[in-house]
């Protein structure tokens, strides 16, 4: 379980996140949608360690993210990350990519992390191509694999920050395949996206963000189709034409 | 042009000029590892935000580049023995080529750093890899490609450069060339047979770095 607590994060003078309060439960898919620079990113940073906050408390699994004494190394193994930009490692084929973290960070033997990689490869579709270099791939493929990359740690919860946004139109649909996939496989999600029509579909939990703090959250039904906020429903209709 | 070419008095001082050569090759290898070892610590220094540790970082970069390596030199062996202290042309010449090496290193090596992603190391960090590990399987591997050809060209310029040994007294490749050919008056046959041994010392050390670079680069960045 992921508990979110009255998180305040400033860069400098611009705070950027202004009390946010969250509980992502075992099995959820939580949404969060919003206008860009609302924080949402910042919030995920948050969440797996790569940024501190100010104020506040995020504690995953009864460990607190941001305490001295927690092993953010340790913890993020736990917590994969996929990114907008999806961020091959591009001096590696697609299984060294997917091999590398199972070996050096959960340190399997050579033939454990090429064995796993190559499931988790073969699981988003990219099976005939572990020994292409990413940046012969598309990137909706590249973005499979950065979605296999994280997978191959054995994660139990994913991390997803607009996966679908740098994406061509026609490849979208094969990214948001594979996280409807692994809803299906009973993963918890949070799921940054601007994909209104995905959220609503797969989502347990919406969150709206508008400026730094949660506007509104609840069901798809309620949050999408019944907004009760302005800027919510003014939100919505600009993305939805 | 009645020039007539005596090679066999050349031929009869191989060992010398070998020996020269292998001089050469040793100040330029000297002067690269050390060189690189200084610009590794230049280019952190100089990407600090504290002033007083870029700024002294900066200043060895500026003269470095953009004064005569000649100076250099000159101020290693006669500039420092003005202060009484004596170095030997071997090492004048070599802090000389370590203080410019060291110079250009650090840009190469602050460019290399810097044309790499941030978000690469977000996303190494996000599978749970230590900093360390981070730099050592993500960033460094990137960089170092990145900055190969800059470094063999230092490399070749180290070893054309340390020629300048001549000026000092040095028993490298064209300090011996000059002493060899004084003796004997055959200019040209020693110069030119000079020229070709440093044709092949760069030619072998550009493709032995190609061949190294064929083996450990793979894909594409
Ligand atoms: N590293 C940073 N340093 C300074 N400001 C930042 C940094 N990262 C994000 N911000 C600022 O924080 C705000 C929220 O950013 P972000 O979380 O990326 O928004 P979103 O993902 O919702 O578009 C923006 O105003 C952005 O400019
Ligand atoms: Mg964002």
């Amino acid at each position: 379980m992921i508990e979110i607590c009255d998180v305040h994060k400033s860069f400098g003078d611009l705070e950027v996140l202004k009390g946010i309060d969250l509980e992502v439960k075992k099995g959820e898919v939580v949404s969060v949608i919003g206008g860009s620079g609302s924080g949402k990113s910042t919030l995920l940073y948050c969440i797996n360690g790569i940024e501190d906050i100010q104020q506040g408390k995020i504690v995953v699994d009864e460990v607190d993210v941001h305490a001295k004494a927690t092993n953010q190394d340790r913890l993020r193994q736990k917590l994969g990350m996929v990114f907008q930009q999806w961020n091959s490692f591009p001096h590696l084929t697609v299984l060294e990519n997917a091999a590398l973290a199972p070996r050096i960070v959960l340190k399997k033997s050579k033939k454990e992390a090429t064995e796993v990689a190559r499931q988790e490869l073969t699981h988003v579709g990219l099976g005939d191509k572990f020994d292409e270099y990413p940046s012969r791939m598309s990137g909706g493929q590249q973005q499979r694999l950065a979605i296999a990359r994280a997978l191959a740690m054995k994660p139990d919860y994913m991390l997803f920050d607009e996966v679908t946004s740098a994406l061509d139109p026609e490849l979208v649909g094969e990214v948001l395949d594979t996280l409807r996939m692994l809803r299906d496989d009973g993963m918890t999600m949070i799921c940054v996206t601007h994909e209104i029509g995905f959220a609503r579909e797969v989502s347990d939990k919406v969150a709206f963000f508008h400026q730094g703090i949660i506007e509104e959250i609840g069901s798809p039904e309620q949050v999408i189709s019944n907004p009760c906020q302005e800027t919510t429903r003014k939100f919505l209709s600009k993305v939805l034409h | 042009m009645d020039y007539v070419f005596h090679w066999n008095i050349v031929f009869a001082k191989m060992p010398q000029l070998l020996h020269g050569a292998f001089v050469t090759l040793h100040v330029s290898v000297l002067s690269m590892l050390l060189g690189i070892v200084i610009a590794v610590l230049l280019a952190i220094a100089r990407m600090s935000d504290s002033k007083k540790i870029s700024l002294p970082a900066t200043i060895w970069v500026e003269i470095a580049r953009n004064t005569p390596a000649l100076f250099h030199i000159y101020m290693a062996y006669f500039g420092l023995g003005a202060f009484g202290i004596h170095l030997s042309p071997y090492f004048a010449v070599l802090s000389a080529l370590v203080f410019v090496n060291a110079g250009y290193l650090t840009e190469t090596f602050r460019g290399g750093f810097q044309s790499i992603p941030p978000t690469q190391y977000h996303a190494s960090k996000s599978l749970g890899m230590t900093s360390m590990q981070a730099y050592m399987y993500i960033i460094l591997p990137q960089m170092f490609r990145r900055i190969y050809h800059p470094m063999t060209n230092q490399f070749v310029w180290s070893i054309l450069m340390s020629s300048l040994g001549i000026l000092v007294g040095m028993n490298e490749l064209s300090g011996e060339t000059q002493r060899l050919q004084s003796l004997s008056f055959r200019t040209l046959e020693f110069f030119i047979v000079a020229a070709v041994m440093y044709f092949i010392i760069t030619r072998f050390v550009l493709f032995a770095a190609s061949l190294i670079a064929g083996r450990v680069f793979r894909g594409d960045v």
